[in-house]
């Protein structure tokens, strides 16, 4: 399967030529936050106040790196579990979020989100971070490094390989791929 | 009495650290391969090719095959007739995770506290389970435990009356539950049996089993061969995309328990199975 190019940041065009079992690659800047991170950004944006980057049409990548060894740009770096980010995400998909690169299910509130404001959920490979971390080219800490590893991170990636679980229109990967392989037997649990 | 000194224990213990976390062991990458020349979806052989490079690269760098380098995991065999010179067992291994996590580059992912979750900045404490065994050896097995997998495993205490039935149904409904979470396709480590606080640990020590390697008990062997089916058969495949590759293996370890009784615990493993052993 030939991947969509993507390059960041994503118009609302972009984003509705994406569905669900669609293969891409992504270049440009993508910013790196999970847990910590999003907590810092919503509570930034319920006092009111700027936040640290303009998340128009932009990419988060839920992301927690091995610390880089001398002469890399940063060390193992899969996706982590974006379920963790889903009480956060809404309001970034109201920011104008376009897309997110996790891996995992999301709740119904995101679900929701992406066709109300137009965005697409990625999965990248699970427990591939070696040979993700040569797709990201620069890395830099943009703001919270009191975080550490939790900090938001700048990133700078080639061709970074995503598959499109969740597009703007109800489409779901993970359910429509599951129903095409289940087998009668697996019912009886 | 045979002695091991204290500096051994903690230059083998980070070791393994460094080991288990850059190179996945032969046994699993050949149950890998099997699945991916079985796999029927094309996204699903696509992913499971990924995998094998990404194993393979990392191994070659140096570089942890996954970003969740785990809580320290480790499995201590020790002979009746052996001791620690210099120091205590439990520290040496707590020295040798420190060591092996800060000066190999691998992430530190323990909190002191679970909910005050302040970083620990070393990866320590490791979690040691130990064994007095005859003879005078000291064997080590370190297992780092991702999250992901882990946070979609799910104890339960059965009746008796829920019987074999009862378990396979738990066990089939904890894969399909845990669906992409847990990065499948996943190792299926069952803990059947013991008491509430056992089970749960003959799980883990399931996951220590080397790959391709069936239960001794007949009856278990084909329990496990029968729940890989009904796993496979649920459609989850690599990643969750579809596909035909949910779990590689399911392991089951047993222990006897009380009469009205039925533990039940499932362990899930991602498909980077990390295990390294040594024995001093």
């Amino acid at each position: 399967m030939e991947p969509k190019r993507l390059t960041t940041p994503l118009s609302d065009a972009d984003v509705e030529s994406l569905h669900a079992g669609d293969l891409v690659t992504i270049t440009g800047v993508i910013y790196g936050a999970r847990d910590a991170a999003h907590k810092r950004l919503t509570e930034a944006m319920s006092r009111g106040e700027t936040l640290p980057v303009d998340l128009q049409g932009q990419i988060v990548y839920y992301v927690g790196p091995t610390p880089a060894r001398p002469g890399q740009a940063i060390g193992a770096a899969g996706p982590t579990t974006s379920t963790r980010m889903d009480p956060y995400t809404p309001a970034l998909l109201a920011r104008g979020l376009k897309g997110m690169i996790g891996k995992g299910y999301r709740s119904r509130a995101v679900l929701e989100a992406l066709r109300e404001y137009k965005a697409v959920y990625l999965a990248a490979t699970g427990g591939a971070g070696a040979l993700l971390a040569k797709r990201i080219k620069k890395a830099d800490v943009m703001a919270y490094d009191d975080l550490g590893p939790e900090a938001l991170y700048r990133f700078e990636v080639e061709e970074f390989p995503a598959m499109v679980v969740n597009d703007a229109f109800g489409g779901d990967l993970y359910a429509e791929g599951k129903e095409a392989f289940r087998k009668g037997m697996a019912a009886l649990a | 009495m045979r002695t091991i000194a204290y500096d051994d224990v903690v230059s083998t213990t980070k070791r393994l650290c460094v080991e288990a976390n850059t190179r996945l062991g032969d046994d699993v990458l050949a149950v890998i391969r099997a699945a991916a020349s079985r796999e029927s979806s094309p996204l699903g052989r696509q992913v499971l090719a990924e995998i094998l490079e990404n194993d393979e690269l990392a191994a070659c760098e140096g570089t942890p095959m996954c970003q969740d380098t785990g809580s320290a995991v480790v499995f201590v065999e020790l002979g009746e007739g052996v001791q620690v010179s210099g120091g205590h067992l439990r520290d040496a291994i707590d020295e040798g995770v420190r060591q092996g996590y800060t000066e190999g580059y691998l992430r530190k992912s323990m909190v002191a506290d679970p909910l005050r979750r302040k970083n620990t900045g070393d990866n320590t404490p490791a979690v040691v389970h130990v064994d007095l065994t005859p003879g005078d050896r000291l064997r080590l097995a370190l297992l780092p435990k991702g999250g992901g997998a882990e946070n979609m495993s799910r104890a339960t205490m059965l009746t008796p009356a829920d019987g074999e039935r009862g378990v396979k149904a738990f066990v089939v409904e904890t894969v399909e539950r845990a669906g992409p979470n847990a990065c499948p396709p996943v190792i299926v480590g069952v803990g059947i049996g013991g008491t509430f606080d056992t089970v749960g640990a003959l799980a883990k020590k399931a996951l220590l089993r080397r790959a391709g390697e069936r239960h001794p008990d007949p009856y278990y062997a084909g329990l496990e061969e029968e729940l890989l089916e009904q796993i496979n058969a649920l459609g989850v495949g690599p990643m969750g995309y579809g596909g035909t590759t949910t779990a590689l293996e399911v392991r089951i370890e047993v222990a006897p328990c009380h009469i009205v009784s039925l533990p039940v615990a499932v362990n899930l493993q991602c498909h980077a199975a990390r295990v390294a052993r040594a024995e001093l």
